[in-house]
């Protein structure tokens, strides 16, 4: 078939191995008459522990690309491999599982379940893992709240929770399943600068241990932070380029006074 | 997904939503405890209506004459002089399935004793009244039929008469009392019978031999009505043939032609009162029905009205993984659990509200285990498909979709 064909020239062309192999994506919304054309015929290779920004204006097609890779929602053409799995012939329920062991996606409007406390609701993933036992379970959520600087909110409810940490428990989530890929839909989209910079921080952490990231912003500022940016514009992919010197988030942070972030801004 | 983690995100979600939790629950008990309480008032007091109808007597025949017509006008029921004694000797002598026979006449008496008095009923019966009645006696003998020959002037009485006469707890055996002005010996009291079907009070009576009251206190010839019983239940319907053949032919009426008489059976009696409780019973169970369908409205309206918020909660879900066969799960799960606690606790309610009823208004009550069941069932039902229904609908979308839903 078409995309093993595909497949195997990659792997025979580049040596590295993508994680993400999307080509000629097409995603169009019919809304009665009109046919909207959110993706006209994308085509992207993300290797391995590469660190990806999607950048492009406002309906560009930036979400509807970033949940068809985390197979929230189909294309209406073409083909994707993720990890080498051929995604769009899969059922339901293996996209499910797909979902809950190879990707973690953190959402704009965070997603957390209400009046479900921070540690319950990182532990949401594993909840649907057969194979993690109740111990393993909570073990890993504390690993996550620890890993994003949360591990004293554990017991706090969304609404107890600022904007910043609540992203933050969103992005323990995404990450407590280890995940082959993270995908983040402008995670600092309703953050300040610094709370914008701590979540850079933990994603170049998360990228330096090897996880592949894709983040989708409106910012350049917050672009130069990953290893490659890529451009959309009506549907369509118009630049991509390598950063040769991304902008540490961590000496960032340490570089910026504690409080005077707001004049700033 | 593990059963256990199932049934953790059921009891989580069911505590986070503490209110639609009770409100939903509250649906449920109240259908329950209404239909539980509304069939035990139904079903009790159709049982109580056959324990009073056992005691009419056993299989007892009640035979009337076929109330006169004077020019085209019906007179009351016994007004007819047709029935004699000669009738009861024919059907004692004739009827082989016939066990007891009296005849019976009956009128009204101001009793007297000191300075109370009373007024009740006093009928005139063979001592065969007492066995096909039923009736025992407590105190003192039952007279005999040498008493009815010499229209001897003894009575027995019910407790409601020794109460109104002599007061609670008085032994007036012995004593004599003036029934419109006649002395009578009180030979006998009564066992208390109670009420009977028709809220009669069956203790305010005087019975007396039948020739006394036929001939002293009424001055007639002819008897009002007679009563009989069957030597068995079986018999009854073939007593009931026995004396219509016997009575028609005495009377001198061809087989063809009505009988001047009636004949009501207690298996009548029984039938006649039972549908009319069934009436009662069906009532009872439509307003039951009406409040479980009102809890089932409600059930509905609460699981429709937090479909948004859920169908995100089943968005949220899936993106991380469940599939929709696990989010149906928790779902049924949750229902059921909401159906299960809601339908013990409108059992529990509906016992309390049933021995109320029961205490406070003295109303027999009779919970059965079919109005347990079918109350429980249904609503856990409607629980089930509301809390279910949307689930599915929402288990059907891809993700994002039910992230946007709104
Ligand atoms: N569910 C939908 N139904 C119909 N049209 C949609 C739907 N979702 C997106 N679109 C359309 O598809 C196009 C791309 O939308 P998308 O949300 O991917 O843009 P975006 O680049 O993420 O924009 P933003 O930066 O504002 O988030 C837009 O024209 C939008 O109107
Ligand atoms: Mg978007």
């Amino acid at each position: 078939m078409d995309h093993q064909n595909h497949q195997v020239t990659e792997e025979d062309v580049e040596m590295s191995k993508p994680i993400i192999s999307v080509k000629n994506l097409v995603k169009n919304y019919v809304m009665g008459d009109v046919e909207v054309h959110a993706l006209r015929g994308i085509d992207l290779d993300i290797q391995q522990g590469d660190f990806v920004a999607i950048m492009g204006k406002s309906g560009s097609g930036k979400s509807t690309f970033m949940n068809i890779l985390g197979c929230l929602d189909v294309p209406t053409r073409g083909h994707y491999l993720l990890d080498n799995v051929d995604v769009l012939t899969l059922t339901k329920d293996q996209l499910a599982n797909l979902r809950n062991r190879k990707i973690g996606f953190v959402f704009q409007s965070f997603n957390l379940l209400s009046r479900t406390t921070a540690l319950e609701n990182v532990e949401l993933p594993l909840m649907y893992n057969k194979k993690i036992s109740s111990k393993e379970m909570q073990d890993l959520s504390i690993k996550a709240l620890e890993s994003v600087g949360l591990s004293s909110r554990s017991y706090h409810f969304p609404n107890q929770l600022s904007g910043g940490e609540q992203q933050r428990v969103a992005i323990a989530r995404s990450l407590v399943n280890q995940p082959v890929v993270i995908l983040a839909d402008e995670p600092t989209g309703n953050l300040d600068t610094r709370t914008s910079l701590e979540v850079m921080d933990i994603f170049q952490r998360l990228n330096e241990q090897g996880i592949t990231i894709v983040i989708v912003t409106h910012e350049a500022d917050i672009a130069s932070f990953t290893k490659r940016n890529v451009s959309f514009r009506d549907g369509k992919i118009i630049r991509a380029i390598e950063i040769d010197h991304p902008r540490n988030a961590r000496e960032e942070l340490m570089q910026m006074p504690v409080n005077v972030d707001e004049e700033e801004l | 997904m593990r059963i256990k983690n199932l049934l953790i995100a059921a009891i989580r979600s069911l505590r986070k939503n503490k209110m639609r939790t009770f409100l939903t629950m509250l649906g449920i008990i109240i259908g329950v405890a209404s239909v539980i309480a509304m069939i035990a008032i139904g079903q009790g007091s159709k049982k109580s209506i056959q324990a009073q109808i056992s005691t009419l007597g056993t299989n007892v025949l009640m035979i009337f004459p076929q109330a006169s017509s004077t020019g085209g006008v019906r007179m009351e029921a016994g007004s007819s002089q047709k029935m004699t004694l000669e009738d009861v000797a024919v059907i004692k002598n004739r009827c082989s399935s016939v066990a007891y026979l009296t005849p019976q006449v009956r009128t009204s008496g101001q009793l007297v004793y000191g300075n109370l008095n009373w007024r009740t009923s006093v009928y005139g019966v063979y001592p065969d009244y007492f066995d096909i009645r039923n009736l025992k006696i407590v105190s003192g003998s039952v007279f005999t039929m040498n008493d009815d020959r010499s229209a001897a002037k003894v009575c027995v009485i019910g407790q409601t008469v020794v109460n109104n006469l002599f007061g609670e707890n008085a032994d007036p055996l012995g004593n004599y009392i003036r029934i419109n002005k006649i002395p009578f010996k009180i030979v006998g009291i009564t066992e208390t019978k109670g009420q009977n079907a028709f809220g009669q009070d069956q203790d305010d009576m005087v019975i007396a031999p039948f020739s006394t009251v036929q001939k002293r206190m009424l001055a007639i010839t002819y008897i009002q009505s007679m009563l009989a019983s069957a030597k068995s239940e079986a018999l009854i319907p073939i007593a009931s043939q026995e004396i219509t053949e016997v009575l028609k032919a005495k009377h001198h009426l061809g087989p063809s032609e009505d009988p001047d008489f009636t004949i009501r059976t207690q298996t009548d009696i029984a039938q006649m009162a039972t549908s009319t409780s069934a009436i009662m019973t069906i009532l009872l169970a439509t307003i039951a029905s009406i409040s479980l369908l009102v809890g089932g409205i409600g059930i509905m309206n609460i699981m429709l009205v937090s479909v948004t918020e859920r169908t995100r909660e089943i968005g949220i879900r899936m993106s991380v993984g469940a599939r929709g066969h696990d989010v149906l799960l928790q779902f049924l799960i949750e229902a059921l659990l909401i159906s299960l606690i809601g339908g013990l606790l409108g059992i529990v309610l509906g016992g309390i509200v049933s021995q109320l009823i029961a205490k406070l208004l003295s109303w027999p009550v009779s919970i059965t285990i079919q109005s347990i069941l079918m109350s429980f069932l249904f609503s856990s039902a409607i629980g089930m498909f509301f809390g279910w229904y949307p689930a599915r609908k929402a288990a059907r979308l891809n993700p994002i979709e039910a992230l946007r839903y709104e």
